[in-house]
């Protein structure tokens, strides 16, 4: 068989460069976001990405991900092997069996499994998409794009049959078959046709191989296999930063406020957009989605595809989109509605095998409604006005704050004697409920010889739910005072008993130079433990404990254990678990500014959750977090589950130090 | 035509307490706010001049500090802030400060015609609901109050049509311009500022008229033209309350009763 040169070296040249000009297109359109930094910290990057990339670190974490794990990295020999292949059709007599024989062999044999391998996956992918759809994709969306999914199988399909066929026909034509025991099935399928025959075969699969290359590699920039190209790169440039602290914004005259405008996103944001394999990972664990609110995660980062695409001519004329992102919720554009769904659970983030950031451009496009229009669900006005007149949600008077402990006389931080600064929280100090969280911290703290104190009144709101609902501007009002205040005052370790202040007082005000030590409470209980400063007798009156993670303090800050380890100390067995727990816990509903806000659309989250409880047959519910507690509380009497208590880890401790005697 | 809102600063009295030796308030490290009612004053100058193209402009008599609140007001979107502040208006009753009021409004009628005064029903701190009233009858202005709703106004024919909101019931009275309207909290949702209204509002400039400006006899304004001198102000002592009938096994009796006293005391209209 010879290859007919003349004919493939224009074709190859057409396609290599309208493949090539498809890939400038496309990052052309990157480029007209504004800037962010994703350079530094090339060893870390590095690091990263052969875990998530080459590791298939989160796609492995579905048990159907080791198909995608097997195709990715038959993609990668294959990779090599296509290159073969495109310069044997460019270059006459180039070929890899110019290397030393034992490579030559090596790799032959390695391509003929290899790609019996990618045959399978493929395969079984079919097979999955058609006959066993998982229910996150089955719906309307991804029905309209099933089409595109299984032409790009079939497409890789052919690939691989076509490869078989050549090399069978090559074996039977004569040559050495040895180290190819695949296409030598095919050579035996082959065998006894008229070597004019197999030389016939043999040309016409190498030309439907080398075609279907060419299409495939022109279709990948124009489809969601894009992310074959980008997947990688936007691992490299994952945010190394924990995701939920959203980047600061300057305030000055002429600046413009969050995102509306698709190019109003950074080049990284655009990216993201352009790397969604569209899995459907993000929305399978996504509360509000999967309430029956109209966000979708899924879709977000597909809107803004569109939108992009949709803008690119205006875009590249003008560097201004004509069609804004937030609108009617068509495609190419995100409803207000489905930007206020959001909790920041993070779920989303910590899911998407890709490292797509949907949460952070969320909060964006909120920063644009807030800042720029004033626009929000009437009950955050209140909300507002209330954090910036008296700095807590509930627009309490500040003198109410240490209210709770006036039974335990004076006990403002003074640095030097007391070590760490208890930040009780606005919850903490107001909320009735929680007040007993808050009193069973200080108890704790006292027994164990902890030397803690408060600043009362000077205490100011941690500003969390501002930040997550977009009010930056206020938020950074909040931030910059306290952490004038922290450092007026030496503080030097910071214990709060919420996870919202916890993640905001560590995470978020670095980006305000506050370089202190900052731990939940169930760190600090944990680490007592440890260190045999409390001691507990099992309490037996709780019964079956089962443990709720909180996003901001498992999902956001990696804390899965410490609070298992208090639950284990005070009860003397570990908690029992959620169907959906640690990294796949289910939100609560009160994240990001929702505590605040009415919950119309569709089920309630909280009664999700509660219900997912209940299935354990719990006799308490255990948190971290007092928006849970208020969440959980809330859904249980609406459940009519009455009988099912719900405490913090602290009063759980303290409740077993009591039944100490 | 103009469209003025009237607003106080007032100290945050959620956040005041009264001294129980001195019998005065304590307002040391308290936060000043715009008076509650304020605010539905203001936005609703801002809702006539979105929607009729009026120029609004707030003004507010009080000490220096009271340039916050006149920002706030600007944040918002008044095309003009005018701080009214002389040592000589301090200790103003409500007649001297209605008339310190009013002479600004004269003088600003003098630049452009003056077609609606917004006040608050009162506020939380005087509580007496007479400076409104005090302006309209100095100017010989149709005073509208406990306005929750404009039905109407017609700038062609100089009139406006409102809902007032009174115990029960609604009464729809219209009026020729100029009015002063006193406002009640249902009459709107007060908006939020923008950031970059809020960063324009830093550098607005927040005119202050003094005594040079408006030129009032200094003997008939600030302390010594209120006739009305605070003797003594003090929390009031609450009678007890008291248990009536029995509610565990008379629920209905019980409520029935509870009913019989409320009306007694004219605490329910009928
Ligand atoms: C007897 C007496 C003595 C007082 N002595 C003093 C004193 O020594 N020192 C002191 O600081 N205060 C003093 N005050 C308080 C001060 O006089 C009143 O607060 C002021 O006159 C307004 O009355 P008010 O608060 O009851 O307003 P209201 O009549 O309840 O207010 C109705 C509306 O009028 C408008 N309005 C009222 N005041 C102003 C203002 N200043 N600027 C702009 N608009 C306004 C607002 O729209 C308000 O909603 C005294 C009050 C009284 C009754
Ligand atoms: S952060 Fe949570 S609520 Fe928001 S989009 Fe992601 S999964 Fe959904
Ligand atoms: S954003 Fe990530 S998790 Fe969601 S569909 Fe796209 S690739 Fe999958
Ligand atoms: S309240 Fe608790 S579960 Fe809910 S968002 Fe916050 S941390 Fe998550």
């Amino acid at each position: 068989m010879t290859i007919n040169h003349t004919l493939f070296i224009p074709l190859f040249i057409l396609a290599g460069l309208t493949f090539v000009y498809s890939c400038y297109q496309r990052l052309q359109l990157v480029a007209v976001g504004s800037g962010e930094e994703r350079f530094d910290n090339p060893a870390a990057r590095l690091a990263g990405t052969f875990a998530y990339a080459f590791g298939q670190k989160r796609v492995l974490a579905r048990p159907y991900g080791v198909n995608h794990f097997f195709l990715f990295w038959a993609f990668m020999f294959l990779l090599v092997a296509n290159v073969a292949f495109l310069l044997e059709g460019l270059f006459p007599g180039v070929s890899l069996s110019a290397l030393p024989a034992p490579l030559y062999h090596a790799l032959e044999l390695i391509f003929d499994l290899v790609s019996l391998v990618a045959l399978a996956s493929v395969a079984v992918a079919f097979v999955r998409r058609l006959f066993f759809p998982p229910a996150y994709l089955e719906n309307d969306y991804t029905k309209a794009r099933s089409g595109e999914a299984l032409l790009i199988l079939a497409m890789i399909a052919v690939l691989m049959l076509a490869f078989f066929i050549l090399n069978g026909a090559r074996i039977a034509l004569g040559a050495e078959g040895s180290w190819q025991p695949i296409s030598a099935i095919f050579a035996g399928l082959l065998a006894g046709n008229a070597p004019a025959t197999l030389g016939s075969v043999a040309s016409g699969a190498w030309w439907v191989h080398a075609v279907m290359l060419l299409v495939f590699l022109n279709l990948l920039p124009r489809s969601k296999h894009m992310h074959i190209l980008t997947a990688i790169p936007n691992c490299y440039f994952r945010s190394l930063e924990k995701p939920n602290v959203q980047p600061r914004e300057t305030f000055e005259k002429g600046a413009r406020y969050g995102v509306n405008q698709v190019e109003q996103f950074t080049w990284k944001d655009l990216f993201d957009s352009l790397t969604c394999t569209e899995c459907g990972r993000c929305q399978d664990l996504c509360p509000a989605h999967n309430t029956g609110k109209p966000l979708n995660p899924r879709r977000i980062v597909h809107d803004i595809k569109q939108n992009l695409l949709d803008n690119g001519e205006a875009l590249k004329a003008s560097h201004h989109g004509a069609t804004p992102l937030i609108g009617n919720g068509g495609e190419g554009s995100i409803t207000e509605e489905a930007l206020w769904s959001c909790t920041t659970c993070g779920a989303c983030l910590s899911v998407c095998p890709v490292l797509i950031e949907h949460m952070p451009k969320i909060v964006k496009m909120r920063r644009y409604l807030v800042e720029e229009k004033a626009k929000f669900p009437e009950e955050l006005l209140n909300l507002f006005e209330n954090m910036e007149q008296r700095s807590n949600p509930w627009g309490i008077a500040p003198s109410e704050r240490s209210k709770w402990s006036t039974q335990l006389g004076d006990r403002s931080f003074k640095a030097g004697e007391t070590e760490y600064l208890f930040f009780v929280g606005c919850a903490g100090a107001f909320d009735s409920r929680n007040k007993h969280v808050t009193v069973a911290l200080a108890t704790l703290l006292d027994k164990a010889g902890v030397t803690w104190g408060i600043l009362g009144k000077d205490e100011k709101c941690c500003g969390d739910s501002v930040r997550r609902l977009g009010n930056e501007f206020v938020f950074d009002t909040m931030a910059r005072e306290n952490v004038a205040m922290f450092k007026e005052r030496g503080v030097t370790k910071i214990v709060t008993q919420c996870p919202h202040c916890f993640s905001t007082l560590k995470n978020d005000y670095r980006q305000y130079g506050l370089e202190v030590e900052v731990l939940h409470h169930s760190q600090l209980i944990a680490q007592l433990v440890r260190d045999g400063k409390l001691k507990a007798t099992k309490a037996t009156q709780l019964g079956k404990v089962v443990f709720h993670d909180s996003c901001y303090l498992g999902r956001h800050n990696d804390t899965f254990d410490a609070p298992r380890q208090v639950i284990t100390a005070a009860t003397g067995k570990a908690p029992g678990e959620f169907g959906r727990n640690r990294e796949s816990a289910f939100c609560c509903g009160a994240g990001g500014g929702r505590m605040w806000m009415e919950e119309q659309t569709g089920t309630r989250i909280n009664l999700e959750r509660v219900k997912e409880a209940l299935q354990q047959k719990p006799d308490t519910l255990c948190v971290s977090c007092p928006y849970c507690m208020t969440m959980l509380e809330d859904g249980l009497k609406d459940e009519g589950a009455d009988g099912v208590r719900v405490r913090d880890i602290a009063e759980l401790m303290a409740e077993s130090l009591r039944a100490d005697g | 035509m103009l469209v003025i809102s009237c607003i106080k600063q007032v100290p945050d009295t959620t956040q005041v307490k009264i001294d129980p030796v001195t019998n005065t308030l304590v307002r040391e490290g308290i936060p000043f706010i715009i008076n509650p009612y304020d605010t539905h004053a203001l936005e609703e100058s801002l809702n006539l001049k979105d929607r009729f193209g009026l120029r609004a402009v707030a003004l507010s008599m009080g000490p220096p500090n009271t340039e916050a609140t006149l920002r706030k007001a600007a944040a918002l979107g008044v095309d003009e802030a005018i701080l009214l502040s002389d040592r000589a208006f301090g200790g103003a009753d409500t007649l001297s400060t209605s008339k310190v009021i009013s002479a600004a409004i004269e003088r600003l009628n003098d630049q452009e015609e003056v077609g609606i005064v917004f006040c608050g029903k009162q506020t939380i701190d005087g509580d007496t609901a007479q400076v409104g009233p005090g302006i309209a009858t100095r100017l010989g202005y149709t005073q509208l109050t406990l306005v929750d709703r404009i039905e109407s106004l017609d700038l062609v024919k100089k009139r406006i049509r409102v809902r007032r909101k009174l115990e029960g019931r609604h009464e729809i009275v219209e009026a020729p311009l100029p009015v002063m309207i006193t406002v009640v909290r249902e009459l709107n949702r007060p908006r939020y500022p923008t950031v970059p209204m809020r960063l324009m509002a830093l550098e607005t400039e927040i005119k202050v008229w003094d005594n040079s400006v408006l030129k009032l006899d200094a003997n008939t304004v600030g302390l010594k033209g209120s006739p009305t001198w605070v003797s003594k102000i003090f929390s009031p002592e609450r009678d007890k309350g008291e248990i009536i009938g029995d509610g565990i096994n008379d629920p209905v009796g019980t409520a029935n009763l509870l009913i019989d006293k409320m009306l007694d005391k004219d605490l329910l209209a009928v």
